[in-house]
């Protein structure tokens, strides 16, 4: 029992514990908070600085179909799209692009991979899991790309490589 | 019986000459309260007549106004735009003070809370939407045709298919504009059952119909 004021007076040691092993770089303070932000799509700039926003372009409107890049590749809407409602209540796509639509309107007809369920049944109209079209069909804008594709369709690899004799 | 008599003794002083007022002063304050209690009524009725007051039930400003505002009607690039009552409430007198006291009941519901959520206001989008498509079909539009003038059109203008439509079923009169143009202004409600407008024969009364042009002569996919 006499030893515990001992023991007492070596609890201000825990205080060393405390104190961090490295020493110390640089004061709190000069260390910039706003770190510089990666160089992804926009260029320079630093974590919290925000930029404004690029104008709001135009869409495409001149209804002529664009090639694929890809066989899979989902077409992409030659027109614009602006107030078309795709919700519960109704698909107004869907009013010109349905079968029984596009005699009169011309428009191309929704695949018929369209009308399958995911557990391969066909069936009478488009499966839910293909009813919200802007998740594969994307309207196109005019304005200059922020990257440039380096893209190359397989006719172009196939070209490149009968080219160079492989 | 006292207030028989209450009632006999006010005709007497109506039906009697004035005893101290002149001619004049009784015609003139007459001709100028007129012209005070009438601009008053007219005023109060433009009021209601408003953005402002429409959308001063909240009814009215969580729904269908956030609905118009990324619409055209409501912001565009020449500024020329159209407010609730633009479409909804004839210009015409007499069938404005007619759609004014159908109004009435638009304050039954308010008092009420018919519509005061938004599953309320969904679950009756329906019934007022085919309201209002009913009463345009019934008018030929004429809410539309207050600003869109079909002998002003310019076809060349048009898209090809709008072109088509608008030289043939509208000019015909067969169809009218809330027949295609549903849910230009607001959200549609549940759609099952409801042809759309763009559904027709048109191609098989018009082989020659220039409807399908920029379509037919393109490499299928």
């Amino acid at each position: 029992m006499r030893i515990l004021p001992f023991l007492l007076l070596l609890l201000p040691l825990t205080l060393l514990a405390e104190t961090p092993q490295t020493p110390m770089v640089e004061d709190e303070s000069q260390r910039p908070l706003d770190a510089p932000a990666p160089d992804g799509i926009r260029r320079g700039g630093t974590l919290s600085q925000e930029y404004q926003a690029p104008n709001i372009t135009d869409p495409r409107t001149e209804l002529t179909r664009r090639a694929r890049n890809f066989p899979q590749q989902p077409p992409v809407i030659p027109h614009a799209i602006r107030g078309l409602q795709v919700d519960k209540n109704v698909n107004q796509c869907l009013d010109c692009h349905s079968r029984s639509a596009t005699h009169i309107s011309g428009a191309p007809m929704v695949s018929i991979t369209h009308f399958t369920d995911r557990d391969g049944q066909d069936l009478a109209a488009v499966s839910p899991r293909r009813y919200f079209c802007v998740k594969c069909h994307v309207p196109q804008d005019n304005t200059r790309p922020v990257k440039i594709s380096t893209f190359r369709s397989i006719d172009q690899v196939l070209e490149r490589a009968i080219q160079l004799g492989e | 019986m006292r207030m028989w008599t209450t009632i006999k003794s006010y005709w007497r002083t109506f039906n009697r000459p004035a005893t101290h007022l002149s001619l004049g002063l009784l015609s003139m304050g007459g001709f100028i309260a007129g012209i005070i209690f009438w601009g008053g009524f007219n005023t109060a009725l433009e009021y209601t007549n408003t953005e402002q007051f429409c959308i001063s039930c909240h009814e009215m400003e969580a729904n269908p106004f956030r609905e118009l505002v990324p619409t055209i009607h409501y912001s565009n690039r020449s500024g020329v735009r159209a407010t609730c009552s633009d479409c909804h409430v004839p210009h015409d007198w007499t069938f404005k003070i007619a759609r004014k006291m159908e109004a009435s009941k638009e304050v039954w519901g308010w008092i009420f809370g018919t519509i005061n959520t938004p599953e309320k206001f969904e679950a009756k989008r329906r019934e007022l939407a085919q309201r209002e498509w009913s009463r345009l079909e019934a008018n030929d539009s004429l809410e539309c045709r207050n600003c869109h003038d079909f002998d002003y059109m310019d076809f060349t203008q048009q898209a090809p298919r709008a072109a088509a439509m608008h030289s043939t079923l509208l000019a015909s009169g067969e169809k009218t504009c809330i027949d295609c143009h549903k849910g230009i202004a607001h959200n549609l409600p549940d759609m099952s059952g409801v042809p759309s407008g763009f559904h027709g024969d048109l191609l098989e009364r018009d082989p020659q119909s220039r409807v399908m042009d920029g379509f037919l002569n393109q490499s299928s996919y």
